[in-house]
Formats: structure tokens, sequence, C-alpha cells
């Protein structure tokens, strides 16, 4: 008897100690975005003198870093030009890769193969090895460059393998066969059978694509610093790069732009905590 | 779902997809070997066949070469440590712990934001608040910037990916921690395995799934960093933290020498092939199924 309580004490002290090692490293994880908070609001003078003073002091606390930030970077017209590329290139993939990956599975055939092997063997291609002749091709010979569509073409493009890949597998795992041919008897045509039944039995996976996919367009730097230059178009990451370089000694405005950029995705996630976790765990372990 | 309309439904369903894929990835990557091949300097119409011209001025390249050796530096440091600290973090979390879901939803935080903005916050982070603590303190460590001294730049690099990165690990080794059978973890405590046997006989080998996807994942990611070294050390000092990714980048943009460019990003893409192909081939062997 006395063992076990020997065994449990051992055991709650190993969690204390746990549970202590895990908040200091929490906390430090946590440092880069406190630093950023408490100095967006000071001015620069206050900054070189500590960037800490915050804690004594609230004098020179002031919202004019994130007024001067949003005109400088153009913020709103950065937002929106992120958001559409986002969403209509998220759009675009999830639903053309959702048919493709719909057709390889239902058709044994030849193109369904090769297709397939050549996406899944793409997969492990970095962008930097296509990116150079991506620009010979699109700004040299066909001179599309600097539109936004074809940002979102190319987003489309660049994710497709590794959507059809996740789209096999879950239909192949988890979409019944004799659904389809209970709606074909039915009547339905093939493209009702698909939008009306495997569609909506799709949603699971639908959801961790999305989530997958939307993260990396919104985040993108490379492909659209290649694509886009016209300042009208730049997405948020380009605009922050501009901003960075024109305004990279003044400090407490640049703390304040760099949060403006964090603050859209941190409230998405304190709303999609769940789905996103889970949706980058069933990404990464497929 | 044999039926006359094959074709149609080929156009409908799987063409769109098809097309996007071949036009934004075969395309330019069959493409991208025939450059290797030209002179091409980004801006002429014509473009002379030159051989393997390219493939020798690749070799003469030091500068890709000391980016590509230090790549190897950066890349062994950092797949090292972000997996075992998050193991290490994912195992203190799984066992049991308060919090557990709030801890985890905060380490992922910094994936969920791009690398030009972590890069930022980060240099403002070793320029000024470090700083700023050397002085106070004195230091020596932290007198001056990080990011002006060759070797701190490197380690500075280093410690953000660890940062980013390992937050992304944890969510995956957690998963795995929290998929371990319960049955065989009694069994083995049980029949006396404790501490570290239990750990490397036991939980390592049924873990190693998990690893086998982690360290996939962190060698790729690592090799192909681009975006963190650009805003966060931009390849300075005098280049020394100038990984391959943005030397291809810089010598195919800026040096306007695509053809050497794309030949190095060719070599880089193959020598990624090959180690992580490697890998993956040695931890699935290790692989056990409870």
């Amino acid at each position: 008897m006395k063992q076990t309580t020997i065994g449990g004490n051992k055991k709650k002290v190993a969690n204390l100690l746990a549970m202590v090692g895990l908040i200091i490293i929490f906390i430090a994880y946590m440092f880069p975005f406190i630093m950023v908070v408490i100095n967006s609001l000071k001015q620069k003078r206050d900054i070189i003198k500590s960037p800490f003073s915050w804690l004594y002091t609230i004098k020179g606390l002031s919202f004019d870093n994130f007024v001067k930030a949003f005109t400088q970077m153009d913020f709103l017209n950065a937002f929106k030009n992120s958001l559409i590329v986002t969403v209509s290139a998220t759009v675009l993939v999830t639903l053309l890769a959702a048919m493709l990956a719909y057709y390889i599975v239902r058709h044994n055939n030849l193109v369904s193969k090769v297709t397939f092997a050549l996406m899944v063997a793409s997969m492990i291609i970095p962008f930097q090895a296509i990116m150079i002749p991506l620009v010979s091709i699109y700004g040299g010979t066909l001179n599309v460059l600097n539109h936004r569509i074809t940002l979102i073409f190319m987003h489309t493009g660049f994710s497709m393998a590794m959507s059809v890949f996740m789209f096999h597998g879950f239909i192949k795992g988890s979409v019944p066969i004799a659904l389809e041919e209970a709606a074909y008897i039915d009547g339905c045509t093939h493209a009702q059978t698909f939008f009306k039944i495997v569609l909506p039995l799709l949603k699971p996976i639908i959801s961790t694509m999305v989530i997958l996919n939307a993260l990396s367009f919104w985040n993108d730097f490379l492909l659209p610093s290649l694509v886009l230059t016209d300042k009208e178009l730049l997405t948020l990451p380009l605009s922050t790069y501009s901003f960075y370089g024109t305004y990279s000694a003044d400090y407490g405005t640049i703390m304040a732009g760099l949060l403006l950029c964090v603050i859209p995705i941190l409230i998405l996630y304190l709303v999609l905590q769940k789905q996103i976790i889970s949706g980058v765990v069933s990404g990464a372990v497929k | 779902m044999k039926t006359k309309s094959n074709g149609k439904d080929f156009c409908m369903f799987a063409l769109p997809g098809m097309f996007c894929f071949f036009a934004v990835l075969v395309v330019p990557f069959v493409y991208g070997v025939y450059l290797t091949l030209t002179d091409w300097n980004g801006v002429a119409k014509v473009k002379n066949f030159i051989g393997l011209k390219n493939f020798a001025g690749v070799m003469k390249d030091t500068q890709f070469w000391t980016s590509l050796l230090l790549t190897f530096k950066y890349v062994i440091v950092v797949v090292l440590l972000v997996n075992i600290i998050a193991f290490a973090v994912a195992y203190l979390l799984t066992r049991g712990i308060k919090g557990q879901n709030f801890f985890r939803a905060g380490f992922f935080t910094p994936n969920l934001i791009g690398g030009i903005v972590l890069g930022y916050i980060w240099q403002f982070v070793f320029s000024r608040v470090f700083v700023n603590i050397g002085e106070a303190t004195g230091w020596k460590l932290f007198e001056v910037s990080w990011l002006s001294d060759p070797g701190k730049a490197f380690a500075a690099l280093v410690l953000v990916s660890v940062w980013q990165l390992s937050g992304y690990m944890i969510l995956i080794y957690v998963a795995g921690f929290m998929g371990l059978n319960e049955d065989v973890m009694e069994a083995a405590s049980i029949d006396g395995a404790t501490g570290w046997i239990k750990m490397t006989k036991i939980v390592l080998p049924l873990m190693m799934s998990s690893i086998t996807i982690c360290l996939f994942l962190t060698l790729s990611r690592a090799f192909m960093v681009y975006d963190v070294n650009l805003s966060l050390t931009g390849g300075a000092p005098y280049g020394t933290t100038e990984m391959a990714a943005m030397h291809v980048y810089e010598k195919a943009f800026t040096s306007r020498q695509f053809g050497v460019g794309q030949a190095e990003a060719l070599i880089l893409f193959i020598v990624v092939a090959i180690i992580s192909g490697t890998q993956v081939y040695f931890t699935k062997k290790q692989e056990v199924e409870a």
C-alpha cells in the first residue's frame, strides 16, 4: 500500500515538473509575439530605450503606428487582393481536384493511371525547380504575368497533385459505388450524381483540403512575388515585404504593420482552431 | 461506370484539373530541363543551344557549393533539433496534463503565419530586444545583434526555423502518442519495463510511423527554406547565410543566368529527392505494428 502512494506522489511531482517545463517553453515560444504587441503601441525612441518599457509606463502609448501602417501598407487593398486570390484558388482547386480524383477512381484506364502516377511523383518536386521555366513561359512566351487570374491558375495547378491524392484516398475508401449506381437507376446524369450524391459525401476531406490550401495560398510569398509586380495587385505578404523595405528603421510602425498581418489569421484560428488542427494532422499523416 | 459518354465524362471531370496540373507543373518541369541546355538570359528572344556548358558553370560557381554545404549543415541541425524538441514536448503534453489542447494550439501558431512576417518579427527580436537585454545585463552573448555576425546569424536562422517547425511536428507526435495502444503500454509496465527501457524498446518503435512523417516533412521543408532566410538575414552578413534555395533565386533573377540557375535548381531537387527517399525507405523499415 505504501508503495503505491509513493508511486502516486512521484507521478504527481513528475506531472507538476512537466507542467512547469511546458509553461516555460510556451512563454519562450510566445515571446516574439508578446514583443510585437507591446512595441506596436510605442514610439521609436521608447522602443530603442527599452523594448520592455510598456511594463512600467504608458507614456507614448498610442495607436498612431497602426494608422500609419494601415495607410502605408495599403492594408485594405492588399487584404482584398489576398482574399480574392485565396478564395478563388481554394474553390477552384477543391472542385477540380475532387472531380479529377473521382474520375481517376471510377475509371481505371491508362490516362487515369498515368496522370495519378505523375501527380504522386510530382509531389517531391520543390517549387524552386519549376519557378525559372515558369517565369520563362508565362512571362516571356505567353506574357500573362501581373494578372490576378494567372496567380490563381498557378496556385490551383501547384496544389492539384496533393489535393487529388487526398481526394483519391478518401473516395476510394469511403464513397460506396452502390449509391452512385442507385442514382443512375433513378435517372441521374453523371454530373447530377457527382454534385448531388458524391460531393456531399466528401465534406470531411473537403474541409481538410480547404484549410490546408487556403493557409498555404494566403501565406505564400515566392510564387506571388514572381507573378505580381503591379502595386495595385500585391497580396499581403508582398506588401509587407515592400513596406518593410521602406520603413525598416521605423520600429513602431513596423511592429504595428506586422501585427495587422497576423490578426486576421489569429481571429480565424480562434474560431476554427479544432478544424484547423485536425485538418493539418490528417493532411500530414496521409 | 463504363458508358457511351466516356469522352464527355473525361472532358468534364478530368480535363480541367489535368490541364492546370500539366500547364503549371509538368510542362515547366520538362521545359526547365531544356532550359539548362541553353544560354537564355531572361530577356533575349533567341535561346542558343550550348550543351552542358551550364553544368560546367555550376561546377565553377563556388558560391553555390558553399551555400549547398551550408544548407546541409542547416538541415542536419534543424531536423535533429525540431524532432527532438517536438517529440519531447509532445511526450510531456500527452501525460494527461491539463490544458493540453491550449498548449498544442499555441505551439502551432507560428505555422499559421507566413515566413516573411515571422522573419521580420524575429529580426526585431534579435536586433533590438536581445541587444537591449545585452546592454542591461552585460551578457556578452547579446551585446551585438546576432544578425551581424556570420556564425550567430546562422544560429539565429536555425533558432527561428526550429521555433516554427517544431510546433507543426508537435501536432503529429501528439497524434502519434494518443494513438499508442494502452494495452501494450500496460503490458510493458507489468513486465517491468520502465523509463528508458520502455521508451526505447516499446514507445519508439511504435512511434516510428510518426517519426517517418516528421523527418520527411522537416527534411523537405528545411532544404527549401526561403521566406525566413530572405526576411530574417537576407543572406547577410556578406552572403554567409545564403541557403541553396535563395542562391538559385539570386542566380536566375538577379544575376540573370537562367540556365545556370535552373541547372542548380535541378541539382538541388535531385539531392533532396535522394535524401528524403533514402530517409523514408530506412525509417519505414523500422516501423512495427502493435
